[in-house]
């Protein structure tokens, strides 16, 4: 499966500036694998280095949050949109 | 700098206060230079007096209305119900963008306080905060 990957900006700069690249793979694990092995600049950033999604992003598979469907096992359809942007979050503590 | 319409300005507040006693949230689409042009306000999914998380279906659908309309997400307002508006360390370890504008609205007084900061690798730099009346945006 080949789909296109809709990057933020952040992490634009490791992918020569595309705001969308493809990557191939039918889940979402595989996909953001092969993102990670095409554009080595993003590992750490995108899955920990346990595989797993790191918590400061959130992935979409068309208009879905993954972590609502089978997380890093959540399958895509060929030509699926997958959008990563960064998690927003924090709070008072001062 | 950001520099802020009216009404827009007057929305983030009015998100912030009827969000309490929880924190609010919301993101802002603008132009590179820092002018706002959109408010989207979120839910606060924490739903929290202490965290703030925008909803992350709320996100997407924001930063697509925004490449939409030529723009981009290019900050974040949250409010802190109880305590001055600068990042707190939680906000600084979770920045998410260094290029973002950081908007903070503190409701601990009778008059809410809005400002707004830069943070990069830690460190805040707070920036001045212009509201452009009506007919002054371009």
């Amino acid at each position: 499966m080949t789909v296109q990957v809709r990057l933020p900006t952040v992490l634009r700069p490791h992918a020569g500036g595309q705001s969308t690249v493809t990557a191939s793979g039918s889940t979402i694990g595989e996909v953001l694998a092969d993102l990670v092995h095409s554009y080595p600049g993003m590992a750490g950033q995108v899955l920990t280095e346990d595989g797993t999604l790191h918590r400061f992003v959130n992935v979409y598979v068309d208009d879905d949050d993954v972590r609502y469907l089978e997380q890093l096992d959540t399958t895509v359809a060929d030509g699926a949109t997958v959008s990563i942007l960064p998690a927003v979050a924090g709070g008072y503590g001062r | 700098m950001l520099r802020i319409p009216a009404p827009l300005y007057a929305q983030v507040l009015g998100h912030c206060v009827e969000g309490l006693p929880d924190e609010a949230c919301g993101l802002l689409g603008g132009d590179p230079t820092g002018a706002v042009r959109r408010c989207y306000p979120t839910r606060n999914i924490a739903a929290s007096a202490k965290l703030y998380e925008v909803d992350p279906v709320a996100h997407l659908r924001a930063d697509r209305d925004a490449e939409a309309n030529g723009l981009a997400i290019i900050g974040v307002f949250h409010s802190h119900t109880h305590t001055d508006a600068y990042p707190s360390p939680t906000d600084v370890a979770q920045a998410p963008d260094p290029d973002w504008h950081y908007v903070l609205v503190s409701l601990r007084d009778t008059q809410p306080v809005l400002r707004s900061y830069r943070i990069s690798g830690g460190r805040i730099d707070e920036e001045p905060v212009i509201v452009e009346e009506d007919g002054s945006a371009p």
